[in-house]
């Protein structure tokens, strides 16, 4: 990119906030009750980080990668892309996410969540409360209605939230692999929303940088 | 008695035309082929790009509207601007094909055997027979795609050629190519406040009778945002100027080398807005120097 000095977030971005937080409005209303079954499946996956029976690895990893394959398909693919040429790409992501997902915590049963009681775990259970719990009650406090409100397992920024607290859980060295899509997403997303104006740029851009100091620690130990 | 009737009828016979001729836009001529389009016309960046939005497509189609109403002519897009391509079609196609309509769009790929598909590609979007104006996007592989341009022009495929650049970048390569190549049109960013192309850009496409479009008039809107903390100055309305908008378009459109600048909108009072400041009178060269100075000072 010739002169890359002069660009600066704005250029690249190709859309108004209104036209963004409408689409996750018409997704909402297009995929209604859909999102009441995520929530739930959302608040069991966190309640299996309390059940230690065998199998509770491959079911989060096999929930995770099956909410990722549904918000890529659904809302990145079908809407996203329609507005932003880049989502075509960014999907590629969520099938590397989903593939990673599937090989390691459903066929080789590599992954084990637990929490514990370090940074990692706080960090990693803040992010599962800030998905499930905050990202749906932002857009009534940024004034824009329930109807915008992003719900975990129905838009990308909370579904991709979430995977990163979990794999902040897993027992032993920290899943890098695995924590590479998510980052990157939440990296190009923070900057979306940072253009865009949107409060919630501040808090997704501390969301994704958190778990990486939180996972280098426990990495270190 | 008669005299006094005789006065009333020519007043009323001349107001509206006095009228007419305040708000008929200005126009200025396409310097290869005396064509003239109206100083003013119409972005698509950001503002067009709404998906499949029904009620977002609704004001897309609505400012369309106001703009052919209010003598509107050239409609500028690119494969770039996600969905606006789309957007515009559906909107032409509401409002039965205007036949003023001056269709600029872009190519935009790196591939310059990729140009002549991405272009049909516009084109359906846009559903029009053909392009008035296609030009290379921000200079993207333009030694590839210029010639291929060139000979569409020479079967009578598109019936204008130019480039683009915008915030001053490549302002050297766009000079080299206006000086070589038989462009009709060159895009680029001019206002208040970025008069980097004043210098030789402007100069240069006088010389060698090349049309100029101008993009962002308002630096996306910041411009106006920052202007909009400060009254408007009361001289203003020596040029009929009645907003901050109004004063910035007319200082852009005022340069002689400009052919039409093409602000981006999504509002109707704005496009009107936006389209009356092309009309009526224009700042003289004291009067232009005294807006450039008192935006540089706020």
């Amino acid at each position: 990119m010739p002169e890359w000095w002069t660009y600066t977030l704005s250029d690249f971005l190709l859309f108004s906030p209104r036209t963004y937080y409408r689409l996750i409005e018409r997704h909402n209303a297009a995929v209604w009750p859909w999102q009441i079954m995520t929530l739930g499946l959302g608040l069991a996956t966190a309640g299996l980080l309390l059940h230690r029976a065998p199998w509770q690895g491959r079911l989060v990893s096999g929930v995770l990668a099956a909410l990722w394959s549904w918000v890529a398909w659904s809302f990145v693919w079908r809407r996203y892309a329609v507005i932003n040429w880049a989502a075509t790409y960014l999907t590629g992501l969520y099938v590397v996410e989903v593939l990673l997902l599937l090989w390691a915590g459903v066929v080789r049963g590599a992954l084990s969540f637990r929490w514990s009681r370090d940074a990692a775990g706080a960090t990693g259970l803040a992010l599962l409360l800030l998905s499930l719990g905050v990202y749906p009650l932002l857009a009534p406090l940024a004034g824009r209605g329930w109807r915008q409100s992003e719900i975990f397992g129905v838009v990308p920024d909370p579904t991709v939230l979430a995977p990163v607290g979990l794999l902040l859980l897993v027992e032993g060295a920290p899943p890098w692999r695995l924590l590479i899509a998510p980052v990157l997403w939440c990296a190009v997303s923070g900057a979306t929303l940072l253009a865009l104006g949107s409060p919630e740029a501040w808090i997704l851009v501390p969301a994704v940088l958190l778990p990486l100091g939180a996972a280098a620690a426990r990495g270190r130990r | 008695m008669i005299r006094a009737m005789a006065m009333a009828a020519a007043a009323a016979l001349l107001r509206p035309l006095s009228a007419r001729a305040l708000t008929a836009p200005v126009t200025r001529p396409i310097p290869s082929s005396g064509e003239r389009l109206p100083v003013v016309g119409l972005g698509t960046w950001i503002t067009f790009n709404v998906g499949d939005d029904p009620e977002l497509r609704d004001e897309c189609a609505a400012v369309m509207r106001a703009f052919f109403r209010e003598g509107g002519r050239v409609i500028d897009s690119s494969p770039m601007y996600g969905s606006s391509q789309e957007v515009i079609g559906d909107g032409l196609g509401r409002l039965g094909r205007p036949p003023d309509l001056f269709s600029a769009d872009k190519v935009w790929t790196s591939s310059g055997a990729g140009g002549p598909a991405q272009i049909e590609e516009s084109r359906s979007s846009w559903r029009v027979p053909r392009f008035d104006l296609l030009q290379v996007h921000n200079l993207l592989a333009w030694e590839e795609h210029l010639p291929d341009l060139l000979a569409m022009k020479a079967e009578g495929r598109v019936r204008y050629v130019g480039i683009t650049t915008s915030e001053g970048r490549r302002h050297r390569e766009v000079e080299e190519i206006m000086a070589s190549r038989p462009i009709d049109f060159v895009q680029i960013t001019y206002n208040a406040v970025d008069r980097a192309v004043e210098r030789r850009i402007l100069p240069l496409a006088r010389d060698r009778g090349i049309a100029v479009l101008v993009n962002r008039p308002f630096r996306q809107g910041a411009l106006i945002r920052h202007v909009e903390r400060h009254r408007l100055p009361s001289w203003s309305g020596e040029i009929g100027a009645a907003s901050w908008a109004q004063l910035l378009l007319k200082f852009i459109v005022s340069h002689p080398a400009v052919t039409c600048a093409i602000p981006a909108t999504a509002k109707v009072a704005h496009v009107v807005e936006n389209m009356r400041a092309g009309a009526g009178v224009f700042p003289e060269p004291a009067m232009r120097r005294r807006i450039a100075a008192h935006i540089e000072r706020l």
